[in-house]
């Protein structure tokens, strides 16, 4: 941690928010696969069980749908639990546990049982850890009606969403995305929660609107920047959550540069980013000058060589060559 | 591609009465061909069928480019025809061929309702030639500079005055002119006149200009060498006495068909051939064999004036 020089990382505002978290609310506990001997595949919770002892930092079996069944009981019984799955790809198996269980009770119930739990997860590529650990399925979750998705891009966020997602009674689920771990980025240690309903403009521009979230945030305002120094002038938009979709931030930038690509680690047919195009034109059809693309990922398992994986994700130069055919192009 | 005109060097096809296969006889109507003059119809002038359509509707040929190809009874049928172009496929039944449709994006097309601006007049910038914004805003920009130009004269009325103006001016070329004067009582005439439409129903009726059209018959008649051609240098006298006469046409321009044998016909026969011209000139497509004496009325019409 280099919190002396007033840097700290995306894991560091993670742990903090998870620290701050247990010291305010007696009811917030961590449990999860190796998060507290291990501290955490990733570790994020490392030093929490130290601190906190393993009441609060527990260690589950390797069952994904028994402890998150368990998170849910918790929550049902008044906790605050805080479950963390490893990655993305495990949360496969406890898809019955967040879909028919998480995502249902407050509605079979009749209003009766609330959830209030917050999983954790990693999601993304670029870590050369192939196929089976690389997805980002966080779209496929924005599917479910009863939950709320969380996709935090920045360090601010990372450090402010957890606070606000605990607030809410009902199930959050967070996805982390695993290659900004050691982003770092100058923020107070002890900065505050942030709001978990807006869209937010991280770079104004004029000419195209890129909406997006995640990692490929960067990536875009990378793009960003080498598209301005071509008088190029994007908007960046970073969703932040993926549901529910804060589609007025997107429909009043794409209204003002009348184009808009999407750019979507995901796989595309049928990914989030089909769901965003999909509302421009619905609701700002006559607002645009060029048809809404977008930029995902390649529809093929991940592959693990270097050179092959970076081919199958967005990349700065394929979004700037994209922004600028739409732009040239279409006037 | 018939003549239909003295001037006429070109026509366009705007359809076809026939398809290949029908049966024509002498003076059927087969299609309709637009001149600068007017839409007139043609009439085929050989019995027989109908073996191919060369030309289609909307295509511009010459005069005397090959429209279509009849077989006349007996004949061999012919082997298709070198200049056949590539026949277009049938269209569905039911079908109307698909409109071009201007591309201009959504936001083009807000921004041109909004400006007043007509997409079809825009050229598009886009990847396909798309219309965008900046295209529709450069060409209200360009609009508020022009000074606003008078409407276009539509097409055909163009095309009729040129036709005019090149006829009046060969005629004044081309033929050698003489003005006689001389003052004529009309008082019998009219004296006659009003006594004859007295006695008969208003549609029955005769117009005075029946008089002076008789009159100038039966002079050229009496005075033949008046009605003659000067052609290669020399007086070439006609038999039969045409009398060209001046039809304004409802939608502007003239036309000038000639009555047949005025010579020849009485009062109530020519008549009944002015006003089966008038009817025919100012019906929906003028017919075709009027317009074959175009010419005549130039000459006459010189002789008479």
């Amino acid at each position: 941690m280099s919190a002396a020089q007033g840097q700290i990382t995306y894991r560091d505002a993670i742990r903090e928010a998870i620290r701050e978290a247990l010291q305010n609310d007696d009811r917030v506990f961590l449990m999860g696969e190796d998060v507290g001997r291990y501290g955490g595949c990733f570790a994020v919770s490392k030093g929490l069980l130290e601190e906190f002892g393993p009441e609060r930092i527990r260690d589950t079996p390797m069952s994904e749908s028994a402890f998150v069944g368990a998170g849910i009981g918790a929550a049902l019984g008044g906790m605050r639990p805080i479950v963390e799955i490893m990655t993305v790809n495990f949360s496969l198996l406890a898809l019955d546990q967040i879909m028919n269980n998480a995502a249902t009770f407050l509605h079979m119930s009749g209003g009766q049982f609330n959830v209030p739990l917050v999983i954790r997860m990693a999601t993304g590529a670029g870590r050369q850890v192939a196929a089976q650990h690389s997805h980002s399925l966080e779209g496929w979750f924005a599917f479910i009606p009863g939950i709320r998705i969380l996709a935090p891009g920045t360090i601010e966020d990372a450090r402010g969403m957890l606070a606000t997602a605990l607030e809410d009674p009902d199930p959050v689920l967070m996805f982390e995305h695993a290659g900004l771990y050691n982003m770092k980025a100058q923020l107070p240690i002890d900065s505050g929660p942030v709001d978990i309903e807006r869209a937010r403009v991280r770079r104004p521009g004029r000419d195209v609107t890129i909406i997006t979230y995640g990692a490929m945030l960067w990536k875009c305002l990378d793009a960003a920047e080498s598209l301005a120094k071509k008088g190029v002038e994007a908007e960046v938009i970073d969703l932040r959550t993926l549901r529910p979709l804060d589609d007025a931030t997107f429909l009043e930038s794409v209204g003002r540069t009348h184009r808009a690509l999407v750019v979507d680690e995901g796989w595309r047919s049928g990914g989030i980013s089909a769901e965003i195009c999909s509302r421009i034109q619905e609701k700002a059809f006559y607002d645009l000058d060029a048809p809404v693309e977008r930029v995902c990922g390649v529809e093929a398992p991940t592959p693990y060589p270097k050179h092959l994986e970076d081919a199958s994700f967005p990349q700065v130069p394929t979004i700037v060559a994209a922004v600028e055919a739409m732009v040239r192009m279409h006037g | 591609m018939p003549s239909l005109g003295a001037d006429m060097e070109e026509g366009t096809l705007i359809e076809w009465s026939v398809k290949p296969g029908d049966r024509v006889k002498r003076g059927d109507i087969v299609g309709v061909v637009r001149t600068e003059k007017a839409d007139i119809e043609v009439e085929v002038y050989r019995d027989g069928v109908i073996e191919q359509l060369l030309a289609k509707a909307g295509d511009t040929l010459p005069v005397g480019a090959v429209l279509a190809v009849i077989r006349e009874e007996g004949e061999a049928a012919a082997p298709a025809h070198e200049e056949i172009p590539p026949a277009p496929a049938p269209a569905a039944p039911g079908l109307t061929p698909p409109v071009a449709r201007v591309r201009a994006s959504p936001l083009a097309r807000r921004v041109a309702q909004e400006l007043g601006v007509d997409l079809s007049g825009v050229q598009g910038t886009g990847p396909h030639a798309e219309i965008t914004q900046t295209d529709v805003l450069q060409a209200a920009e360009a609009l508020k500079k022009a000074p606003t130009e008078k409407p276009a004269v539509p097409e055909l009325r163009a095309g009729i005055r040129r036709a005019i103006a090149a006829a009046m001016a060969r005629s004044n070329r081309e033929i050698p002119h003489y003005h006689l004067e001389t003052k004529i009582d009309l008082q019998h005439a009219l004296k006659f006149l009003e006594a004859e439409n007295q006695k008969r129903s208003v549609k029955d009726r005769l117009l005075s200009v029946i008089l002076l059209i008789k009159a100038v018959a039966r002079a050229l008649h009496d005075v033949p060498e008046l009605n003659a051609y000067w052609i290669d240098d020399q007086l070439q006298p006609k038999e039969a006495v045409h009398i060209g006469f001046a039809i304004s046409l409802r939608q502007g321009g003239l036309v000038v068909p000639a009555i047949i044998d005025a010579d020849r016909k009485n009062l109530d026969e020519l008549m009944q051939a002015l006003r089966d011209l008038i009817t025919r000139a100012r019906g929906p497509a003028t017919k075709f064999r009027n317009h074959r004496w175009y010419r005549n009325h130039h000459e006459l019409g010189r002789s008479r004036s």
